[in-house]
This record gives structure tokens, sequence and C-alpha cells, in this order.
């Protein structure tokens, strides 16, 4: 320790000003201010990605939230609908769709000539395919349900045509629709002095989210309701399987497993299997769920099981570094006073991990929610207009899903099935924004317990 | 020179062996961390455990309820039997262990739960009260025994880790007394303390001694000196010397004593 010489000496301080910097100082100073600007400006292409990714689909989709309603009273006669007479409600069940459309067209007519409106549309079913295609279903289904009306005026709020419902939200011009084969600029022209009249109305679109898809021709009908009800019932089952069993193997891994080659070798394949492509798992629950089990295809049940499969990597690893993170102290304490170690876990270590937990969970199941490649596989993409029933036996019902509804119908000809694919994503956004919501309130309640 | 330290007052007033450890060796792993420790600490004494770190003192007081079971590298060897039950035998379960040994940690670690919780669960897993009113007698008479029973009474309810470092040292050692263990195992309790929690922490360790046999571990010689009445000298894994503490501190048979006391090692 004693063996300095005069040239190990410390060197003799360095004269100069403390208020002129030097090359070195500048030199730095100049380093950071460059990693400043470019943090910055990294933060700035996110927020404005960002900003015109929603306003894209904000723009293009919230008109999805409205549609454009006739008001029409239809003369039900019985005429048609009943030539015996009796009410008999299968003779009624004969009466296909197609014996409705006479009944609507002549409602469409009595009611512009009510109004006085000077057309040039040339017949009357040009007048009457103002109405979307699928009012004759709806007038169908109500007549069926209420048979004593037969004979009656009933007023309905019948669905416009797609074509004219775009012409109110600008998607259809008059130049469009000179060259469109199934809307012709008189009829749009006649749609315009309607809605001055009153009768074409504009209202708030619930049946967006209650209705089920609906064919290529009649896009005015389309709804999410279907794909909701598929959507919530995946997200119970993954919750309901993948929560317990992910956090029961995460605290067996964790705090009971003997750290040997056969746990690191689980530990590497969770982690990787976090990473695996989600279409992998589509394969493997088409080959093992519905190949070998025999579980119908298109169930919420088979894509729960997928899901759930998909989930539980990132469950285990989120719960794991949650019950990580739990300082060995309390551990510790409780076992001193002569805990179990299941108590200790239990009582102790479990509740303080749980805000990291419940993250990693909502993180997964919204990650679940977002998926569409494995479903595609799986035949969720199966064109469904049947509710599935109630749970547990809906979970075996043909189902579809919020994300593969969205990508059936950027799939399809007609521009007003675009609308509705950014109406679907942004109700899929909201879903996502409430789940997250979710997470921060359960953390922070879980986090005030101490 | 070391200045003549103020001895415990009180001497060794019994003779019965508490826990008697005959030829422990502790490897973790490949390191042989303890190595042939005989040592008998008797009941109704505060036996201190002093030397430099990394001695094993810590190791050893750890093996006598098993904490070290939770490590898994940590391997055991040799006997230590309390009441001349050995505690390493296949039949003990370590929670019934450490229910009749209870250890105090050197960094305050109440449970994230109101005072209250944090004495009341030992008695409540291992079913020591039948009805509320045992337990908030227990509660009552732990907190008391730690000498915080006049500052927490009223905010029982209150988190523990809201309490100052001193007092949620106390509600440890209020924890560790509720499930009326009969030894009591401390590891540096006093570390993490500034002089007056010391003080406060050192009167309770002699009151303590009327119930319990008291085991400390130490870096402060004047502290094993203030309250132990046997101490025990660690060094490099070895026990060097035994025995009343006046005598280790006044008059040590062995120089590597001699050499930490007077602050020459360590």
């Amino acid at each position: 320790m004693t063996d300095f010489t005069a040239s190990d000496a410390v060197p003799a301080p360095r004269k100069g000003s403390l208020l002129t910097q030097d090359a070195r100082t500048k030199q730095r100073n100049a380093k950071e201010a460059r990693f400043r600007m470019m943090g910055l400006i990294a933060v700035t292409i996110g927020v404005l990605s960002l900003v015109g990714l929603l306003t894209s689909i904000l723009a293009s989709g919230l008109s999805s939230f409205q549609q454009t309603y006739v008001e029409l009273e239809v003369y039900l006669d019985p005429a048609k609908l009943d030539k015996k007479g009796d009410r008999n409600p299968d003779d009624i069940a004969k009466v296909s769709t197609f014996g409705y459309t006479p009944l609507i067209e002549a409602a469409m007519l009595s009611a512009i000539e009510r109004t006085g409106a000077v057309s040039d549309v040339a017949n009357t079913k040009a007048a009457g395919e103002l109405i979307s295609k699928e009012a004759p279903a709806t007038l169908r289904d109500f007549v069926l349900a209420n048979p004593d009306l037969i004979g009656e005026t009933v007023q309905f709020d019948l669905l416009a045509a797609g074509r004219i419902d775009g012409f109110f939200k600008g998607r259809v011009t008059m130049e469009s629709a000179a060259l469109d084969r199934n809307v012709s600029p008189e009829q749009l022209q006649l749609a315009q002095q309607l809605k001055e009249a009153g009768i074409l109305r504009t209202k708030f679109n619930w049946a967006f989210f209650t209705a089920p898809d609906a064919s290529d021709t009649r896009p005015e009908a389309a709804g999410l309701g279907v794909a909701i009800i598929g959507s919530a019932y995946m997200m119970l089952i993954v919750l309901v399987l993948s929560l317990p069993l992910g956090v029961a193997a995460s605290i067996y891994l964790e705090e009971f497993a003997p750290k040997n080659r056969w746990t690191d070798l689980i530990e590497v394949n969770i982690s990787n299997l976090a990473a695996v492509p989600s279409i992998v798992f589509g394969i493997l629950g088409l080959a093992i769920f519905i190949n070998m089990v025999g579980l119908p295809q298109s169930a919420p049940i088979v894509g729960g099981l997928v899901l759930t499969l998909m989930t539980l990597p990132t469950i285990i690893i989120a719960t794991r570094a949650a019950l990580k993170s739990v300082p060995p102290s309390i551990r510790d304490a409780a076992l001193g006073v002569g805990a179990s170690k299941m108590q200790a876990i239990f009582h102790h270590v479990l509740p303080l991990a749980m805000p990291g937990i419940l993250t990693g969970a909502i993180i997964g199941l919204a990650q679940a929610l977002g998926e569409t490649a494995p479903l595609l596989l799986i035949g969720m993409v199966a064109f469904v207009r049947e509710y599935p029933g109630g749970p547990p036996e809906g979970f075996f019902d043909p189902a579809a899903a919020l994300p593969v509804q969205v990508y059936n119908w950027t799939q399809r000809g007609d521009p007003a099935f675009v609308e509705r694919a950014s109406g679907a994503i942004i109700v899929l956004l909201v879903f996502l924004v409430i789940m997250n919501i979710a997470a921060i309130l359960l953390r922070r309640r879980f986090e005030r317990r101490w | 020179m070391y200045d003549a330290p103020k001895f415990a007052e009180t001497k060794v007033t019994n003779n019965d062996i508490k826990i008697a450890a005959r030829k422990v060796q502790v490897y973790y792993g490949d390191t042989h961390a303890i190595k042939d420790v005989n040592v008998d600490i008797l009941d109704k004494t505060v036996t201190a455990f002093i030397g430099p770190s990394g001695c094993g003192k810590s190791t050893f007081l750890r093996c006598i309820n098993r904490m070290n079971d939770t490590i898994d590298i940590c391997r055991v060897e040799g006997d230590i039997r309390i009441d001349g039950e050995d505690v390493y035998d296949k039949k003990v379960d370590p929670v019934q262990l450490r229910a009749k040994v209870g250890m105090v940690f050197q960094k305050p670690n109440p449970f994230p739960k109101s005072i209250y919780d944090n004495v009341a669960y030992g008695p409540r897993i291992h079913g020591l009260a039948r009805t509320k009113s045992e337990l908030d007698e227990i509660v009552e008479k732990s907190l008391r025994r730690a000498a915080l029973w006049n500052e927490a009474k009223d905010r029982l309810d209150q988190p523990g880790t809201g309490l100052s470092g001193g007092q949620q040292q106390r509600l440890c050692i209020a924890r560790a007394v509720a499930t009326s263990p009969e030894v009591l195992l401390m590891d540096e309790p006093c570390s993490a303390l500034d002089p007056i929690a010391t003080a406060q922490v050192e009167e309770l360790i002699d009151e303590l001694r009327q119930e319990f046999s008291v085991v400390i571990v130490t870096h402060s010689m004047q502290q094993a000196a203030r309250v132990s009445q046997k101490t025990a000298f660690f060094h490099l894994g070895h026990l060097v010397e035994f025995g009343d503490t006046g005598q280790i501190f006044t008059n040590p048979k062995d120089e590597r004593t001699e050499s930490y006391i007077t602050g020459r090692i360590g």
C-alpha cells in the first residue's frame, strides 16, 4: 500500500475557469441534446401515427353508428297475407318474404303521393328499391309475431337501402349513382325529397350492436350482435380457464418446484410459447379440439380453448414476475411465525402480487380479444346469422368474433361494408379501452389495501 | 483500548439447557459455512452470537428454527436438540417448530396489514384463540410485552407499515411473541434502528428473558455486553469461544476473540 512513487501521485488539479466550458463538456452536452432530440422525434412520430390511425378509423367508421330509416305506414293486406282468412299461423307462415314486397311498395307509393314529391322514378319497383331488401323479412317477422294485426295499418321504421343510406353519409353521389346499376340519380333525388318531407330519417343505429351479420346485398342490415356475443363467450372461457390455470402454474413453478433441468426446460418453453405465432395455435386447435376431440366448428368453446392456450404463457410470465417482485422478507416473516409455505403464499405473497397478476391477465385477455388468425382456422369466419344460445349450451353453437367480423367485412364488395368494418374496429377499441381501465381500477383497489 | 462494557446486571439464573447443538455443519452448495459447532443455550437466558460479517452466526441462528430449509442449496448436518428433541428429525414439521421458536429479522418486516392483523396472524393460523375477545387479549398482551401498546392502542386498524422503524421492529417482536414461543431468535434486530429505538428494544429483550430463551445475533459488541448473559464468538464458521458474557469480554481465552473484541480483526 505504501509503494507510491512521485509519478503515481494524483495529477495536479487542472486549472481553468468554471465560467467557460471546456471541449469535453461541450461535446458531452451536445451529445445529450442530440439524444433528447431523437427521443422527442420518436415520441412525436408515435403520437402522430396514433392520431392519424384514430382519425382515419373514426372518420370512416363513426357514420356506421347512424342509419337511415324509412317511416312507412304499411297496410297488412289480408288478401295477400292470409288468403283463407282464418288467421291460421301455419298458412301465414307459408307466405314468404317475396309476398311482403308488394305491401312495402304500395306503402312507399302512397307515402310518395302524400308528400307530393315529383319524381322521375319510373315504376313502383324503383320506388321500392329505396327500401332495404331486409325490410320484407322485418315485416314478416312482425306479422308472424302479431297475426291479429293483419288487416290493419301499422307504422314501421324500415331500413333504407345501403346506397340511399350512403347518399346521406356522402359515400354515394349523383355521379357515382349514374355509373351504378344498383341505384339511379332519380332515386337519389326522390330520397332527398322524402328526407325533406320527414319520411326518411337518420337515427342512432342500435341495430349495429344487436343485429346479426347480413348478406353481401344488404350491408345496411349487418350488425355485430353475433360477433359481440361470440367474443364475450370466448373471453368468459379464456378468463375462467386461463386465470386459475396460469396462476396455479406460476405459483407452483415459482414457489414449490425444485430448481432443476426439467423446470428450466419448462421455463424456457413457456417463454417461447409466448412468442409463437398465433396462427400456430389455430392449427393446434383445429387438429386437437375439432378433429380429435370432435368439438363443433365455429363454436366459442373451441375459440375460447385456443385463445386460452395463447393467453396462458402471457399470464404465467406476468404472474411469475409479480410473485418474484414480492420482497422475500414478507415470506420470511410469515414462515417465521410458523405459517406453512402455502399459508405464506396465499395469505401474504399472493395479495401483494395481485395487482401484477391482474394486469397480466387483462393484457392477456385484451390480446385474446383482438386475435384473429387462430379463429379463422377453426371456422369462426363462417357467416352466422343465428344468435348462439345462452351459456353454457351456447358455447357450442356457431358464432362469430369481433376481429373476425372486421376481417370478414373488409373482404366484401360493397363500400358500405368498409364503413361497417371501421365501426366494428371502433367497438373493438372501446372494449379494449374498457378492459384497460378495468385493469387500472383493479390495480388501484388492490394496491390501496395497505 | 476497548471501553469496559456495562454488563447485563441480571446474571444467569437458570441452568436448564434449552437448545443443545452438537457437531453442526452447514453447507451452501460446496461452501462449508458452519464447521463443527457445539453449543448449549440455556433457558430464560439471553445468548449473544458475535463475530465478523460472514462468520456464520446468522446461518447458525437460522438452523435452529429451520429457516434454512427455504434455501435450496443449503444442507445441515449434525444434531440440534430443543428440549432433547432433534429438530431435524424427519417427523418434525418445521411449521410446528417455528411456532415454538419465534424469529425477529434484521430488517423490520411487518405484513402490509393492520397492526392488529400483524400480531393476530400467528395466533390465528395456530388456532390459539377461540373467540374474538381471546384474540384481542393475546394481541394486547403481545403489544404490551413489546412495549408498543401505548403507542399503538388507538391505531390498531392502521397499517403496520405506517409505523416508524423502531416501532415496526417492536411490532415484529410482538408478532413473534404472540404465538407464545419458547425460544426467540433475533437476527441483528437493531441494525436498522437509531440509538433510542435500540435502547427500547434492548430493554425489551431483557424483559423477554423472564419467559423465553433469547438468542440474539449482533454486530455491536456493546449491545452483546449490555443484553446477554452468555456470548458465543464465531469466526470463519467456527465457534471460537462460548462462555459468560463478562468472561468473554474481560478475559477471553482465545486470542482471536481478544483480537476481535479489541477491534483488531473483523
